[in-house]
């Protein structure tokens, strides 16, 4: 190479040909991707917009807290909406604790063994499982095997088995996310794993931690598949305004398994209604999931290191 | 004079590949102790057998015998006991994202210690060991994770102390501080050697002159030569490897 490049103070900072073309370049790649992102926004505004529009005329807090009447063609959501309540909470309380606990001990007792592998392996591939697979599990393992029958308890535990393997691999990703250095600097002071793991893994790891179950309320809220076999049924009157009106041993109706039959089941339905139960479902599943980011919000503020 | 720490023929294996090959040497009482040598020498899994740390690593095996006080460690069946009779303190500052209080409070905590009056004069007494007190003592509540890095490297040795180590292990703990706070932290060490050993894991060759007592020179997991450290940085150290390594010449 014996190109002599004139570098002098003058033309130093003079933009050339190759800078332009950077710029170009850098300009279409930055639009481009501001479309891609454009375009995963614009369908879910217009889907959430289109269903307020349609569900303008029925939404009222009486079409929340009554139930349904002349055999589902006017009313309001109560009973599906309680039934879809009870089934996230109950599924919750018997996922998160479960795969909370299997989560810690994989990612902080358990050594590479034959065993973490396969419990890894099965995580990754229950994950992947279609949720009527679960279903028809469910049908076998709780209702007919455990003898619940068809109940609250029995499509919850079905859920629960869908949500468990995901709860899982977010509460891992969550505690990977704190240093190992903490974890040896614990130890180097004579402090146990379960001590390390109680003052300072989980305190540091619990909003990646809830942030994951948290949005595993939408999973559980929004399949209809692994309940419709399970534990939810078409019609039942309930008390309305009671929000202890069932019994876990009970079947329920619920807001997805609702949506579904008065939309393809129940002719004449008032127009409103399946949209606005539509409403109801999206708006709950929103709020919860805005819960889980203002949650992310505030720890990030409060980050320790 | 009795030894404190006595080694006889370690070895330990990361799988197949060995990373000390059979050492032997003892550690004298109230020494400190020099050990130099380039990186993958073995300085550190030394350090990590001795507090047992090293049980962290599925994959080390140990063969041979390390004896503290007399003791044969791995029969000493309270394993967390053992690691609070040493300090140790590695190269990179970790503050624990905890208040500074409760940096140092921890291992007496884990330990089982409740008392706030103990606890506070615990505290006091390490920063000041530590050579931070004077700087933080007005903001204890603050996490010792927004310390500077000469700050937190200083609070990890005031937590390693705070469990009365009668060993302290110090693993090139100026790699990711200031020169400063460096000769500060050496000027510590030597009071501290009044009450503990010390064992120094140094890349600064002249940081172990400067300090040690007794210096050994570990190269590819072996001990090449430990002796008194004017013998060692001598002109005729009974190694030729040795007076390379420390003349700079090495390689």
């Amino acid at each position: 190479m014996n190109t002599d490049i004139q570098v002098s103070p003058e033309t130093m900072f003079t933009e050339t040909e190759i800078d332009r073309q950077k710029r170009r370049i850098e300009n279409v790649v930055r639009i481009f991707l501001l479309l891609m992102t454009s375009l995963m926004i614009i369908p879910l505004l217009l889907i959430i917009g289109y269903l307020l529009y349609k569900a303008l005329p029925v939404l009222s807090l009486e079409f929340l807290f009554a139930n349904p009447k002349d055999n589902m063609r006017a009313g309001g959501i109560w009973a599906p909406f309680l039934g879809t309540i009870y089934l996230v909470v109950v599924s919750l309380l018997v996922s998160a604790p479960i795969g909370v606990f299997a989560a810690v001990y994989l990612n902080e007792y358990a050594r590479e063994s034959w065993f973490t592998r396969i419990t890894n392996l099965a995580v990754v591939n229950l994950a992947g499982v279609p949720s009527i697979v679960h279903a028809l599990f469910g049908v076998g393992a709780f209702v007919l095997f455990a003898g619940l029958g068809e109940s609250i308890l029995a499509a919850s535990l079905t859920l629960a088995i869908m949500t468990l393997p995901v709860i899982i691999a977010s509460t891992t990703e969550a505690l990977k996310a704190v240093p190992m250095s903490f974890r040896e600097a614990c130890w180097n002071l004579g402090a146990t794993r379960w001590q390390t793991i109680r003052r300072i893994v989980i305190p540091n790891s619990i909003s990646g931690i809830l942030t994951g179950v948290i949005l595993q309320v939408s999973r559980a809220a929004g399949e209809t598949a692994p309940i419709m076999f399970t534990g939810a049924v078409f019609y039942k009157a309930i008390a309305e305004g009671n929000l202890f009106a069932y019994n876990i041993t009970e079947q329920c109706m619920a807001l997805s398994l609702h949506l579904f039959t008065i939309s393809t089941q129940v002719p004449d339905v008032t127009e409103g209604i399946p949209y606005g139960t539509a409403v109801v479902l999206v708006g709950s599943v929103l709020l919860v999931n805005a819960a889980a980011i203002v949650l992310r919000i505030y720890v990030r503020t409060r980050k320790k290191w | 004079m009795k030894n404190k720490i006595e080694i006889s023929d370690l070895r330990v294996h990361y799988g197949d590949k060995s990373a000390l090959n059979g050492i032997s040497f003892d550690v004298h009482p109230n020494e400190i102790l020099g050990i130099i040598g380039p990186a993958q020498s073995g300085k550190t899994t030394l350090l990590k057998v001795i507090n047992r740390t090293l049980e962290f690593t599925p994959e080390a095996t140990v063969q041979g015998s390390v004896k503290l006080d007399g003791v044969a460690i791995d029969t000493i069946g309270d394993v967390y006991e053992l690691r609070r009779r040493i300090g140790m303190v590695l190269p990179l500052p970790v503050g624990l994202p905890l208040s500074i209080y409760d940096n140092v409070a921890f291992a007496p905590r884990t330990a089982g210690l409740r008392a706030k009056s103990e606890l506070d004069e615990i505290v006091e007494r390490c920063l000041q060991q530590a050579a931070l007190w004077d700087e933080v003592k007005d903001r204890l509540d603050t996490l010792g994770t927004k310390l500077s890095g000469g700050q937190q490297q200083r609070l990890t040795i005031a937590r390693a102390l705070s469990h009365q180590p009668e060993i302290l292990c110090l693993d090139e703990f100026s790699i990711a501080i200031d020169p400063v706070t460096t000769m500060r932290i050496e000027e510590v060490l030597k009071t501290l050697q009044k009450e503990m050993t010390i064992l120094l894991v140094t890349n600064l060759v002249q940081q172990a002159k400067r300090l040690a007592t007794r210096t050994a020179f570990f190269l590819n997991g072996d001990l090449i030569e430990i002796d008194a450290t004017d013998v060692i940085f001598s002109d005729n150290p009974s190694n030729q490897a040795t007076y390379d390594y420390v003349n700079g010449t090495f390689g």
